[in-house]
């Protein structure tokens, strides 16, 4: 027992730290690399409390797909140097300061509400319908409801995370004239008399040859 | 107190009993990969140093730990002495969960096949630190190169994973290769294997998927910057990780440390050293692809990920979920 109480102490603590560590580093890669070491001490603790296909997936999804695209982004975008624009008194390009303290008060009073609600957890827990056995592994168990009970909620999340990129693609993508692409069927199915061709060029003219 | 400290004692015996043996196997296995490179070609490839140039590999890594290390004074220093490091650990913590045996593992957890995949997808964050670290051209493109390849990769393992498990019913690696007593998978699902096989490749950035070290446009890559024992660090995490895969390969569709036949002189050889002999066919394999592929052109690698594997696999998880329910043949029921 207390072995476990220790491991759950230092991932808390390395979670909490990283967590601070995202918002006050100064290089925004850094924040990326605490953000992804805040990922992994909390999937750490959904293992510890037995959830370990959560934590898994956690890993997968959030440190090996999600965090990876931020890098990508930090790292090509240059968000450092506007990042220090947005405080500066020369900045006017709209403002982004309103809407980011809007949020994080929405997101504080959920805290609230989520820290609040922890009083309630034990009813919650006699009133909940789906019964909890602790012979079956979670991955199972996680498996029998998502796909009976919630079915619809799982089909229409897939369905909002599937417009949401589409949307996405259709905004970035834009046409580019004059590209040349590759076609292999086109490349092996040329033949002698399409690939020749005798042309009598006149002098001083010139010939344009391009298919 | 006192359990917790032998408990502690036994794990990190066992730790150290499987890492010496996978850490002696990777620089063997570059030895035999130089030699089965070599003989394609007609050469010889390193035969000097002790019988057979065996220890060729042990004579590289003294070379290594002699070198200077250089750290670029205008890296960013405490990323870049620990990109290899991360790619070292990822690379030899995933071996944890290779059953080697009917339990004969260190680790025998119920997600093991979800950890194996979640290890492999961190692989990419040494690479991508060693590169940005670097702050200088090539290790940064090489780096960019090597992470959009792995996370497309990724997700074709991903579902090529889900094939497999429709198939077991469970996550657990063990009882993957205990449900493949009768038939190993690779014959259901031979398909599945060969894209496995290739994506592994681009997984571990091996020919004919190496663009992210691409020597004739990078110079070395994401690795151009280092040198000395940090290098070699890479290399032997580079070397692990295409020893894991071809374990997950094994294990996943060639029946892990089963017998082929269950007849008299093959049942009489141990559980591990089939799972061995199966890890050094697939990674003579690795090995050959190396020796005549020529590189894949970036666009192509993009293409062949996206377009081709991803839709082709997907659909095969379709065949092989209504194959299974039409004969109910569903596991776990």
């Amino acid at each position: 027992m207390i072995a476990h109480s220790v491991f759950f102490y230092f991932f808390s603590l390395i979670a909490i730290i990283s967590a601070v560590m995202v918002t006050v580093s100064k290089n925004t890669v850094h924040s990326v690399f605490f953000l992804i070491l805040d990922f992994i001490s909390i999937s750490c603790l959904f293992i510890m409390i037995g959830a370990e296909f959560l934590g898994m997936i956690m890993l997968i999804v959030y440190v090996g797909a999600v965090a990876v695209l931020f890098l990508f982004v930090v790292m090509m975008l240059n968000v450092a140097e506007q990042k220090g624009q947005w405080f500066s008194s020369r900045w006017d390009g709209g403002t982004h300061i309103p809407i980011g303290l809007l949020v994080s008060l929405i997101i504080f009073f959920e805290l609230i509400i989520v820290i609040g609600g922890w009083k309630y957890k034990p009813d919650l827990l006699n009133s909940l319908s789906v019964n909890i056995s602790s012979d079956v592994t979670n991955t199972r168990s996680i498996g029998n409801v998502l796909y009976t009970d919630y079915i619809l909620l799982f089909q229409i999340s897939g369905m909002i995370l599937l417009v949401a990129m589409i949307g996405a693609i259709v905004l970035t993508y834009r046409e580019r004239a004059g590209v040349k692409r590759q076609s292999y069927v086109k490349q092996i199915s040329r033949e002698r008399d399409e690939g020749v061709d005798l042309v009598d060029v006149e002098k001083n003219k010139g010939v344009k040859i391009d298919a | 107190m006192e359990s917790y400290f032998s408990i502690l004692f036994t794990e990190v015996y066992k730790i150290f009993f499987l890492l010496v043996p996978v850490l002696v196997s990777v620089a063997m296995i570059v030895w035999l990969d130089r030699r089965v490179w070599a003989f394609v070609q007609k050469r010889r490839g390193p035969n000097v140093v002790g019988p057979f140039g065996l220890l060729q590999s042990l004579a590289d890594a003294l070379k290594y730990i002699f070198k200077e290390i250089i750290i670029p004074a205008s890296s960013n220093k405490l990323v870049f002495v620990l990109a290899p490091v991360v790619t070292m650990t990822l690379a030899l913590i995933s071996w944890a969960v290779i059953p080697f045996g009917e339990g004969f593992v260190l680790a025998d957890i119920n997600v093991g096949i979800l950890y194996l995949f979640a290890v492999s997808s961190l692989g990419v964050y040494g690479i991508i630190m060693g590169g940005w670290a670097s702050n200088s051209k090539y290790p940064f493109l090489g780096a960019i190169r090597s992470a959009a390849q792995m996370v497309s990769y990724e997700v074709s393992i991903g579902v090529i994973i889900i094939n497999v498990l429709l198939c077991v019913g469970s996550l657990n690696l063990s009882d993957i290769v205990m449900a493949q007593q009768n038939l190993w998978f690779v014959i259901p699902l031979f398909p599945m294997f060969v894209i496995f096989f290739i994506s592994a490749l681009a997984e571990t950035n091996r020919p004919p998927f190496d663009l992210p070290e691409a020597e004739a446009e990078l110079v070395a890559g994401y690795q151009t910057e280092y040198s000395g024992m940090m290098y070699a660090m890479f290399w032997l995490g580079e070397y692990a990780n295409i020893l894991l895969m071809c374990a997950m390969g094994s294990v996943l569709f060639l029946g892990g440390w089963l017998t082929p036949i269950d007849i008299f002189p093959f049942n009489a050889i141990p559980g591990p050293f089939w799972l061995i002999f199966k890890i050094l066919f697939l990674f003579i394999l690795f090995a050959l692809v190396k020796a005549t592929v020529p590189r894949y052109r970036y666009d192509q690698l993009m293409k062949l990920g996206w377009k081709i594997f991803l839709p082709f696999s997907l659909f095969y998880v379709v065949l092989t979920s209504s194959f299974l329910l039409y004969f109910d043949l569903l596991p776990g029921k």
